[in-house]
């Protein structure tokens, strides 16, 4: 049942998970998705060890995976949300496939696209993320609806022993948008600077 | 490049890995394809090359930007009409200035035996400019080592996209009737 009405949708407010998975961040690198994953991100802080997509719907998962690839020395989150997931609903096979055990996705599912007027998403008629998941070799998958099960999928992104993947149901509302920069060359600059990326 | 003339050559894609080993490839996106085989095969066994089979060629355009925020070099293998799957995923390519080189066997430009394969065949290289990508071909096997390298070489210096177009009549066209 989906509500906009706050008092009566009990779930996840979308800036606190996002605030509750960068809560202790360490030297954690995060990839964000088209769109609200974004500004969620900026709202917590701006950091240069951010990477947020403003385009390329359907790219994070993956922008992910080759990152993690690359640092098997880091930890790397890709927050992104259902509809930026569905598109990209091949890459979750291809995760599965390599499954490094830095790598964690995290799709915040309020069943809606949020940024194009709130139209319902697969999600919202049953299409289940973490089912998919499940069934292209993530072993750890989840279905996470409450704070403490979010902050016990939080505390695993930093010491998993394989690819992780979480479905976070959070309300269908609309918080007022924070933007990061959008500099695309900035963005990625900054980010290999600040990582330490070599080439 | 003498790692290239060192190469053996009798293949023409042992020269194409060579130089993909030359410019420290770390990680090599692929849809599987006939024309690739062998040089997938090269990728698969190489400790230091990540080989990622993808399901559509345009997760590898996204996990090479991965790929060179963590600081490796990529290289995305594909066949013609997997071009057309990467159309909305080059726009991070050119908005971030992403460093990408793409390998492409041709179908669908000679002695084709599948219709279904022209349109996009035959159309390759114009989308690809139209995305502001660097377009080499290669016509004869001697040259395909090179021009791999030189296509590597620019888009790794100037952060740019390129792509080598290895052309049907060099692969060869498909055996429909054996």
């Amino acid at each position: 049942m989906i509500s906009n009405e706050p008092d009566l949708d009990q779930r996840l407010d979308r800036r606190e998970a996002m605030r509750i998975l960068l809560e202790n961040r360490g030297d954690l690198l995060l990839v964000t998705g088209l769109g609200s994953t974004t500004w969620d991100a900026a709202s917590v802080a701006d950091d240069e060890r951010n990477f947020y997509l403003w385009g390329a719907m359907g790219a994070a998962a993956m922008v992910g995976l080759g990152l993690a690839l690359a640092r098997p020395d880091r930890r790397v989150l890709v927050v992104t949300g259902d509809g930026e997931m569905l598109m990209g609903l091949g890459s979750l096979a291809t995760m599965g496939v390599q499954r490094p055990p830095n790598l964690a996705i995290a799709v915040f599912d309020n069943g809606h696209y949020g940024e194009t007027g709130m139209q319902a998403s697969h999600t919202a008629a049953g299409v289940s993320l973490t089912g998919v998941a499940r069934a292209c070799g993530f072993e750890q998958a989840f279905d996470i609806a409450d704070e403490l099960g979010l902050r016990e999928f939080s505390a695993r992104v930093h010491d998993a022993t394989t690819s992780l993947f979480a479905s976070i149901a959070i309300r269908a509302d609309e918080p007022p948008r924070v933007l990061p920069p959008r500099d695309g060359v900035l963005l990625k600059n900054r980010f290999r600077r600040a990582t330490g990326a070599e080439t | 490049m003498d790692e290239l003339i060192a190469a053996d050559m009798s293949d023409w894609r042992d020269g194409v890995f060579a130089a993909l080993k030359a410019a420290h490839i770390r990680q090599v996106g692929y849809v599987p394809d006939a024309g690739h085989a062998r040089l997938i095969e090269l990728c698969r066994d190489d400790h230091e090359i990540h080989a990622v089979t993808l399901t559509s060629e345009e997760e590898g355009v996204a996990l090479l930007a991965g790929a060179w925020l963590g600081g490796q070099r990529g290289a995305l293998l594909m066949q013609s009409s997997g071009v057309g799957n990467c159309i909305n995923m080059l726009s991070m390519t050119k908005t971030c200035r992403f460093p990408l080189t793409m390998l492409v066997t041709m179908r669908g430009e000679w002695a084709e035996f599948n219709p279904w394969q022209v349109p996009m065949g035959s159309r390759t290289q114009a989308a690809l400019e139209l995305c502001d990508v660097l377009v080499y071909r290669v016509d004869r096997p001697e040259d395909a080592a090179e021009t791999v390298a030189a296509a590597l070489d620019i888009a790794l210096n100037g952060d740019l996209a390129t792509a080598v177009l290895f052309s049907q009549r060099l692969i060869g066209a498909k055996r429909w009737v054996k």
